[in-house]
């Protein structure tokens, strides 16, 4: 037991649930999960959200979040069991022994102080080491962290830094107290791409470096195959599957991982472009407020029946592109046609029939439901409004769309807070559906999703292009989902379309220097992908 | 379906402020005299005829305590809810339609807000004839400023989800934007505020009343009895505490049991009233 850092055994993790109406009960958030971590290990918890990852690495620290209590089991950090002791004692441990890196470094850091202040804090609460000695390791971290001007990088406040720089500052001040574990909440998933794979190898390197435990939590196994030497699949709060990361990876042995492992299987046979477009969107310029133009330039088109996928990283303006097409920004510059007629640059000029063949579905399903409206509302209102649809006849049509959408019409008396995440998106779906649209706008609609649904969601939205015949702007940040379902893409970075064409030709060598690293770091299932990776990177820029 | 059960604080809230409106409903039938009657001497002790004594001039001060509550309590419901019916629906609309009505009305409720509402309340009232219609007005009025910046800030919170853009997208008006999008949603945080407003309608009725530009003799509610009777206090009379007491509790307990509802309707949509 002495040379585990982390040992936990029969770990149970409970809650009490208060439905709005009914009786309080008590949910099992992990059920029986044993672990033990050794010196400079890395393990990796993995599994969709609600699986009872972050719960068990919190548990590791002896916390638990509100309204969770740990039930049973026995935590031992450093051969003492941390769960008995009292608060006392775990202050004295938390941010010694142990510490903690957030997925959200924005909302981790206190925007009042400078970074130094902050990630010396721990250090100096433990009297590990006096201020000068502190602040020169954490000056060393940031070095070691490939962050800007070390030197000077802790003077400034954390709203002057990127937020890929602000998630490796925060894993300097987890790592500045030297502690002997750390606990990574999954520290790149809010980070772009080419953001990601910095920030991954700066961790890695940190990690090998200090010889420090960590447990790493995220749901992408791809990522977590980069940093780790052990892998535990978990899901409802058990374990499925635990064990070394290449087996993990290469030889699965359970149902549930391999449909992990396999994910983005679809298939999609790219379409030839038809001879008018449905929607062209031609020399495009757009701005908020009028000075700092938010797109430039913008020309592109979708085919009947056909996907567009516009791919860049947050505030490369493929958003803006969708407010544009929707009338919600009137762009500065440009025309757009849709079916043959020019559309107006406003929303409140457009006709009813504009409105209703250009349907959009949001990213974040939960938000673009009315909270306070049944699904029966929610998908019959378009079916009212647009076609006057009333009594049985509305009934029966929001019923075949609830069948369209694979969910049955059982659910057609639910509040969206009743539906799993999956379904609310596939609501969100029948109600563009229920206004016979031409283009469906999808706003990075599989991004909020666990893989395995979101690989749902995409299956059902091809099909229905199929059926419907109805295209869509796909706006996304993965490229994965771009490779599974585009006919045509467009790259966009800084408001500009950098590349632009079919599919094939896009994903197709030779590469303008920015698709290059936007294809280059899009983390692929086997290990070693991250090497190779920063290696590829080194070599371009070395050719450059 | 079972409730999930009542906290003990908004219980006690719910009982006191229970059995202050039964009161006040049903004065008639539970007072023993006449609001205006007398009955006996100038400040006689509490005895088993007048269980609190009578007043200043010799009415009995429980049967005063009562139809003071039901005075009390009547106005300040009818200012609260006039308050309501115009800051919630002006809010709303200045946040939903935005541009220069949200600036026009925001900057005019700016104005308004500068003035403390109890001056310009004296200020007004000394100049009107004090009726119990004008007394509601004007303390709703002036108090729908309050609910105004309330509502709207609740509404610009939920006209920026996308439900309310995927709507506008749709192409429905305004009405179906404010009473199908925005007002289901509003109602929770509106509704735990509706009891704050209150309580600050007793307060400021009952300090007109005592400042004598509130309700006028012979009738009277808490505030006026407080002044009525404040004189017997140097002599040890303890008529004037009844109603100060009355006051506070009314405040006290409406707002536990505003507490409450705030807490449950926030913590069933994952921390936040919208």
């Amino acid at each position: 037991m002495a040379d585990h850092i982390l040992d936990i055994r029969n770990l149970k993790i409970e809650a009490t649930v208060h439905p709005p109406d009914g009786d309080s009960f008590d949910v099992t958030i992990v059920d029986g999960i044993s672990l033990t971590l050794g010196k400079g290990r890395v393990l990796g918890l993995i599994g969709e959200s609600g699986a009872g990852k972050s719960t068990i690495g919190l548990s590791a620290m002896g916390y638990g979040r509100g309204g969770v209590r740990i039930t049973g089991g026995e935590v031992f950090l450093n051969g003492r069991d941390i769960l008995k002791g009292g608060v006392k004692r775990l202050r004295r441990l938390r941010g010694r022994e142990v510490s903690y890196v957030a997925q959200s470094a924005a909302a981790a850091f206190n925007p009042a102080h400078r970074l130094m202040d902050q990630v010396v804090e721990a250090t100096l609460r433990h009297g590990v080491a006096d201020r000068r000695e502190a602040e020169q390791r954490a000056i060393g971290f940031f070095r070691k962290l490939g962050l800007p001007d070390p030197e000077n990088f802790g003077r400034r406040f954390p709203h002057q830094v990127s937020g890929g720089q602000l998630q490796r500052a925060m894993t300097a001040m987890a790592l500045c107290s030297e502690p002997d574990l750390i606990v990574f909440d999954e520290p790149t998933t809010a980070l772009d791409v080419t953001t990601q794979i910095d920030v991954l190898a700066a961790i890695k390197d940190a990690i090998a470096d200090t010889g420090v435990a960590a447990l790493y939590i995220t749901h992408d196994l791809a990522v977590v195959a980069q940093v780790s030497d052990e892998i535990m699949v978990l899901r409802h709060g058990k374990m499925v599957e635990h064990g070394e990361t290449r087996q993990i990876i290469e030889a699965p042995r359970e149902d549930y991982t391999k449909a992990l492992v396999s994910v983005r299987s679809i298939e999609h046979e790219e379409k030839a472009p038809s001879t008018r477009p449905i929607l062209a969107v031609e020399r495009v310029t757009a701005a908020y407020g009028g000075t700092v133009k938010v797109l430039q330039d913008v020309s592109v088109e979708i085919h009947p029946g056909q996907t567009l996928a516009v791919v860049g990283e947050s505030g490369s303006g493929k958003s803006t592109l969708a407010r544009v097409v929707t009338g919600l920004l009137p762009p500065m510059e440009g025309k757009i046609t849709f079916d043959g007629r020019s559309l107006t640059p406003k929303l409140k000029d457009r006709s009813k029939d504009d409105l209703r063949e250009l349907q959009m579905i949001y990213q974040m399903a939960d938000v673009a439901m009315n909270p306070r409206q049944t699904v029966r509302t929610i998908i019959g209102r378009p079916l009212e409004f647009y076609f006057g649809m009333r009594g049985a006849e509305r009934e029966k049509r929001v019923k075949e769309l609830l069948d369209e959408i694979e969910m049955g019409t059982g659910f057609i008396d639910r509040y969206p807070a009743e539906l799993s995440g999956g379904q609310k998106q596939r609501v969100c779906i029948a109600r563009a559906l229920a206004a016979k649209p031409k283009l469906i706008i999808c706003d990075e609609v599989t991004s909020a999703l666990d893989p395995l649904v979101a690989e749902g969601i995409l299956k059902l939205l091809l099909r229905l292009q199929k059926e419907e015949q109805v295209a869509y702007l796909f706006i996304t940040h993965d490229l994965a989902t771009v490779k599974a379902i585009a006919d045509s893409i467009a790259v966009m970075y800084r408001g500009n379309v950098v590349r632009y064409g079919p599919k094939s030709k896009v994903l197709t060598p030779p590469f303008d220097d920015y698709t290059d690293l936007l294809l280059s770091s899009v983390p692929e299932m086997h290990v070693g992908w991250l090497e190779q990776a920063i290696r590829h990177r080194r070599m371009e820029s070395a050719g450059n | 379906m079972k409730r999930p059960r009542i906290p003990p604080s908004a219980l006690v809230g719910l009982i006191i402020t229970g059995v202050y409106f039964l009161a006040a409903i049903f004065a008639g039938w539970i007072a023993p005299y006449g609001f205006a009657d007398v009955v006996g001497d100038v400040w006689a002790p509490s005895s088993a005829q007048f269980l609190l004594g009578t007043d200043s001039i010799g009415r009995d001060l429980l049967s005063r305590m009562i139809y003071g509550g039901q005075t009390t309590i009547a106005i300040a419901t009818a200012a609260t809810v006039l308050s309501f019916a115009t800051g919630s629906i002006l809010g709303f609309l200045a946040a939903v339609v935005g541009g220069w009505v949200d600036q026009l009305l925001s900057r005019f409720v700016d104005l308004m807000m500068s003035i403390p509402i109890l001056i310009f309340a004296l200020v007004i009232l000394s100049v009107m004839p004090v009726t119990i219609v004008t007394l509601i007005i004007v303390m709703g009025l002036l108090d729908s400023t309050r609910v105004f910046r309330l509502a709207r800030g609740v509404a610009v919170d939920i006209t920026v989800m996308d439900y309310v853009e995927a709507a506008r997208l749709r192409g429905e008006g305004r009405l179906w934007i404010i009473f199908r999008e925005v007002l289901p949603n509003a109602l929770s945080p509106l509704v735990s505020e509706m009891g704050m407003r209150f309580i600050f309608q007793v307060l400021l009725l009952s300090t007109l009343s005592f400042l004598g530009l509130g309700v006028q003799p012979p009738l009277s509610d808490w505030g006026g009895i407080v002044k009525e009777n404040k004189d017997g206090i140097v002599y040890g009379v303890t008529a004037a505490l009844y109603p100060a007491i009355a006051i506070a509790t009314l405040a006290i307990s409406v707002n536990l049991v505003a507490d409450w509802v705030l807490t449950r309707t926030t913590s069933l949509k994952g921390g936040r009233g919208g």
